[in-house]
């Protein structure tokens, strides 16, 4: 099998139903949201299978908990509120995501996005490249610039 | 300057550097590698994404 690059179908339902808290929100009248999720991603082999149906984080496919890469993955700095521009909302991680004195369990071409603040560790989306292996050095995932036509993560 | 390897810290000048940039529509990739004769003793890769996920908002009309 093989990963492909997806904004999970779960999370746009999720979405509707305001699982995900990119950002925090003043009150609506029912809710306020003044904590927003932690959020991370985990990197996965070439040989999983993480796409649209992918519904939650799983270690199933992921790279081994060896090599300094530990299971979960790594926590995504998320400092930048949501916004729009135009008829396009979108959001970026502040930083990039990194792991260092990696040596990685195989080659890997896909890191899921996931909150790890909710129950069963929801996926957001799913992020493919081109295959790397890492050794004893450093993989660093830079974002794109956070605006309405590069934002990671865009609806429109 | 030590280069952490497979082999522990290593000064430099006693490998050989390769790096290399590859690029396509989704990503810019810096890799660089570090070598003792055949052996890949290090290796470290710069991602940078550059496509961003897309969900198109529709709403219907009343009928």
């Amino acid at each position: 099998m093989a990963n492909t690059q997806a904004f999970c179908t779960s999370a746009k339902q999720e979405i509707l139903n305001g699982s995900h808290a990119l950002g925090t929100q003043a009150a609506n009248g029912v809710r306020t949201v003044t904590t927003k999720d932690a959020f991370k991603m985990a990197l996965y082999l070439a040989s999983a299978t993480v796409n649209a149906t992918t519904t939650a984080y799983s270690v199933t496919g992921e790279l081994a908990a060896s090599g300094n890469y530990t299971a979960g993955g790594n926590a995504v700095t998320n400092a930048t509120v949501p916004t729009t521009s135009g008829t396009t909302a979108f959001w970026t991680p502040s930083a990039s995501v990194s792991w260092v004195a990696l040596t990685s369990s195989g080659s890997f071409d896909c890191a899921l996005l996931y909150n790890d603040t909710s129950t069963g560790d929801l996926a957001v989306a799913a992020f493919t490249f081109g295959a790397q292996s890492i050794v004893a050095g450093t993989f660093n995932l830079t974002m794109p610039t956070n605006d309405a036509t590069t934002g990671l993560i865009r609806i429109a | 300057m030590m280069i952490t390897t497979i082999h522990g810290l290593v000064d430099d000048a006693l490998l050989e550097k390769r790096v290399g940039v590859d690029e396509n529509e989704n990503e810019i990739v810096n890799w660089t590698e570090y070598w003792v004769r055949d052996e890949l003793v290090h290796r470290s890769v710069d991602m940078h994404l550059k496509a961003a996920l897309f969900a198109d908002a529709v709403s219907a009309n009343f009928e």
